[in-house]
């Protein structure tokens, strides 16, 4: 019964990875821009939430309704202030780029608000939770989380799909110059893209600050697992990302119930696991550009 | 007055210079076409067109505006639609889809799904394949229904038959009579010389980056668009 306990944990814990992995999986797709500074944007969306629900005493659901349309802004500006101007250096710049933005944004985190942990309360929802069966409980603000995130996953796939806006990022991604030939400026998709990608990264950082204890260097481990979630389920899909994160959660979880110490380390196996026996990931994209 | 008009036009890719202070005038309507050998400049031409390539000196004027340095995404909406070369069908999208993302600017005009699906049974029957599962026909059918969804006044289309076997290359220019009787402005280039002078009402033919001969296909002898084309 424990064990099923920890798969039912991990498999919700796996909600809360794919909705971080959400952006990074997007942008990669989009841009092939491997945005290293993913984890510390979600981490100071935690902290704008933060802010909002300490200092302001903002309920904390309309913390989050703020922090998401901020940090999709936040993204365009980066998009068309740092990024496309990288892009148009080609090579590894993006990423050089990332990984300076990463390192800035977390010295101005800790220059603002010290290197302390803080979270983001949010009363009784952080604690009630539902009896399954004799000694299953399950948070309610773990099931939150883990609809939240399928729900992301599965409207930015639709939103990719239907959407003309969509559509063009799906032609962009194949092949930029040929979007400008049919009269849409590749630079202004790529900008909404990240827009997208951060709304995502803002509500993935409102999460892990009601869930977790965070500080300034906490965006290293949640760009890890991000980054694992993307790797496992195949990069450039969206349900591998899903897939990926509760395949990581699950083993974190199943992990812990070995060993309380063991957790990360046996979701670390499986990643490395999974780059050497499956490096396309589990759920890889059906065409490869 | 002329739809596109290029006066002493030059583009360089880096040092090497493609098109040496070129000139080329096209009405509103006509279908002209501008033939050559391997690196006489045609493509480059058309991408200077489109702006995927800015020129180093020259003007274009598109319907008595300067375009020559406009970015290629604004003069789509102006009404240039591009085939590009290598068709660049979108590999991860349908070809509905890439028809679609064709019709993006919203122009009205005659063209739309239903209009392409009709002037190009083809690219109906594979509406549904994703672009990388197209043969080279079926691709270049579909680049030029993509083109026409945006309702372009010009049309350039780049080496539509390099490629392909005669017979899809008819079932291909078979339906340009149907594009110009809407009233379509068309610059093609061509590597196929026999091709390009049946379709067109005026040829010019580039040498090196530069115009060596310009006429009507009836006014021109065989001998003389021969000795143009390899500069003998």
């Amino acid at each position: 019964m424990q064990w099923l306990n920890a798969v039912i944990q991990g498999v919700l814990l796996g909600g809360l990875y794919a909705l971080l992995a959400a952006g990074l999986s997007l942008m990669f797709g989009v841009m092939r821009i491997v945005n290293l500074a993913h984890g510390v944007l979600a981490v100071l969306a935690a902290y704008l939430g933060y802010v909002m629900v300490d200092s302001f005493d903002v309920p904390w659901f309309l913390a989050v309704l703020i922090v998401v349309p901020v940090m999709a802004l936040i993204g365009y500006v980066l998009q068309w202030g740092l990024f496309n101007r990288a892009l148009s250096k080609g090579g590894l710049a993006p990423l050089l780029v990332a990984f300076g933005l990463a390192v800035v944004l977390t010295q101005l985190l800790q220059e603002f608000f010290t290197a302390d942990t803080r979270s983001i309360q949010i009363g009784s929802l952080g604690t009630n939770s539902i009896q399954i069966s004799e000694d299953i409980y399950i948070g309610v603000f773990p099931i939150v989380t883990f609809v939240v995130g399928v729900l992301v996953i599965a409207g930015v796939q639709i939103f990719l799909n239907t959407a003309p806006l969509g559509r063009a990022m799906r032609a962009a991604s194949d092949d930029p110059d040929t979007v400008k030939l049919m009269g849409i400026d590749n630079r202004q998709v790529y900008a909404l893209s990240t827009a997208l990608a951060l709304a995502t990264v803002g509500l993935a950082g409102m999460f892990i600050g009601m869930k977790t204890q965070f500080s300034p260097t906490y965006g290293d481990l949640v760009l890890i697992f991000a980054f694992e979630a993307v790797i496992i389920g195949g990069l450039g899909s969206l349900w591998g990302t899903l897939v990926g994160g509760i395949v990581l959660g699950v083993a974190q979880a199943v992990g812990n119930q070995i060993n309380p110490a063991y957790g990360l380390l046996i979701g670390n196996l499986v990643f490395l696991a999974i780059l050497a026996f499956r490096p396309q990931g589990l759920l890889p994209k059906a065409v490869t550009t | 007055m002329s739809l596109l008009s290029i006066t002493d036009l030059d583009v360089h890719y880096g040092d090497f210079q493609a098109i040496y202070g070129l000139d080329l005038h096209l009405n509103e309507g006509e279908t002209l076409a501008v033939i050559g050998a391997n690196g006489a400049g045609k493509s480059t031409l058309l991408k200077t067109i489109s702006g995927l390539l800015t020129p180093t000196a020259g003007d274009i004027q598109f319907d008595g505006t300067s375009i020559a340095r406009m970015p290629a995404h604004k003069r789509v909406p102006l009404g240039i639609a591009l085939t590009p070369e290598g068709r660049r069908i979108f590999r991860s999208l349908t070809v509905e889809e890439n028809l679609k993302v064709g019709a993006h600017t919203k122009r009205k005009g005659p063209w739309n799904l239903a209009s392409v699906y009709e002037a190009f049974p083809l690219v109906a029957d594979r509406r549904d394949r994703l672009g990388v599962n197209l043969s080279g026909g079926e691709q270049q059918a579909a680049a030029i229904g993509r083109a026409l969804m945006s309702n372009p006044r010009l049309l350039l289309l780049d080496e539509v038959s390099l490629g392909l076997a005669p017979v899809v290359v008819e079932q291909i220019y078979a339906a340009l009579p149907t594009i110009t009787s809407q009233g379509t402005t068309v610059l093609v280039v061509e590597q196929d010389v026999n091709q390009s002078m049946r379709v067109a009402d005026r040829v010019q033919c580039l040498l090196e980056g530069r115009t060596v001969l310009e006429g009507a296909p009836s006014t021109l002898t065989r001998d003389q668009v021969a000795s143009a084309y390899f500069g003998i």
